[in-house]
């Protein structure tokens, strides 16, 4: 049983290190602001998730209690995630920032 | 074999801290800078959780939760004044 | 009276599940969850501009778990255009026609729509008839915004009264 569940628990960690990588490299890699916001809403967001799943996996067996902790956490970052995310993008349409040419659609004025 | 597992997770949150860093440093825009940093807070808690359980302790939770809290307030004061702020209504 | 007392049900069953989660099991805990669960909805009752109306609970469970996969399914997706070459991304603005009125249905529909397929919610206008939605990747416009209608707007039209 103790197998199993370091099995389960290192993989929800590798999941979420990989993931919360591949957003940061988004951040980096990406040409512009609107399409860089795409990469800490979703990847990073699963990918903390993944590690906190993995924590709450870990401690409910270690402890012999469901640990349900952790999903506060979680369920807080799911909230919030979008909201900042909606919030930077007004942001960025106010300042009228630029986006890619090959972007079809306008931003609105703000 | 969990230790290595948890040794391997620091580091891709850690090369994922130092890309953010990279974004935060070089911007260009603000908006640009104050979502780097919003991605540190949130790779941040991952990082909190990640000592805990290395460490088998789980007062860190307290301390990832408040992380949370502060840091979407924070951003979002932040780009509600991006938006408001700058400009006379 | 009930209706009087907890004047929204829902709320103060995920308070009172929210302070067991935090605080641990026990009967004091269970006294004092149920003490909150009462005293904050009616203390926060003003703030609430318009109550949406649950209607089918076992329909908003359903949602939350497709949304969770479509989680997953758009990460993946996501994480292959991210690493693939960013010459290939087609990114683009989308307005999205909204039929649902109610705020909270919108706020849900909003976060769903950030949160999965490779879009983010930008913007909404003020009279809340319509959504600006930037989509990292998009072959045809017109198939985005019947996607978000058909798999998210029309669910959540069923779960509130709107």
């Amino acid at each position: 049983m103790d197998i199993v569940i370091e099995y389960i628990t290192a993989i929800f960690l590798l999941i979420g290190g990989v993931f919360a990588l591949i957003g940061s490299l988004g951040l980096v890699r990406l040409p512009d602001f609107f399409l860089r916001l795409h990469g800490p809403t979703k990847a990073t967001t699963l990918g903390v998730g993944g590690t906190i799943m993995a924590s709450l996996v870990y401690f409910s067996w270690s402890e012999h209690t469901l640990h349900l902790h952790e999903i506060l956490i979680t369920l807080f970052l799911f909230i919030s995630a979008p909201v900042s995310a909606h919030m930077l993008a007004k942001a960025a349409m106010h300042r009228e920032l630029k986006y890619r040419e090959d972007t079809r659609g306008k931003p609105w004025k703000q | 074999m969990l230790e290595t597992v948890i040794a391997i997770a620091f580091g891709l949150f850690v090369v994922a801290q130092l890309l953010n860093l990279y974004r935060l440093l070089r911007g260009p825009s603000l908006p640009d800078r104050v979502l780097a940093l919003d991605t540190m807070y949130v790779n941040s808690i991952a990082l909190i959780v990640l000592y805990g359980l290395s460490s088998g302790s789980k007062l860190y939770f307290e301390a990832a939760m408040l992380i949370a809290l502060i840091g979407f307030v924070s951003t979002v004061a932040v780009a509600k004044y991006m938006t408001r702020g700058d400009i006379i209504e | 009276m009930i209706r009087k007392l907890y004047p929204f049900p829902t709320l103060s069953v995920f308070l009172l599940l929210m302070w067991l989660l935090l605080s641990g099991f026990s009967a004091g805990h269970l006294v004092l969850g149920m003490v909150l669960a009462t005293v904050l909805p009616l203390g926060t009752l003003p703030f609430w501009p318009n109550v949406p109306r649950l209607r089918n609970f076992h329909k908003l469970v359903l949602f939350v778990l497709m949304v969770h996969w479509d989680i997953v399914v758009a990460n993946l997706s996501v994480a292959r255009r991210i690493l693939g070459s960013p010459k290939n991304l087609r990114p683009a603005f989308v307005e999205v026609p909204l039929d649902i009125k109610d705020d909270f249905a919108i706020t849900l529909l909003t976060s769903t729509v950030s949160l999965t397929p490779g879009t983010v919610s930008a913007d909404i206008s003020a009279d809340a008839s319509r959504m600006l939605v930037h989509a990292l990747h998009v072959e045809d416009e017109a198939v985005l915004v019947s996607q978000i209608k058909q798999r998210y707007e029309r669910r959540l039209k069923e779960i509130f009264e709107c």
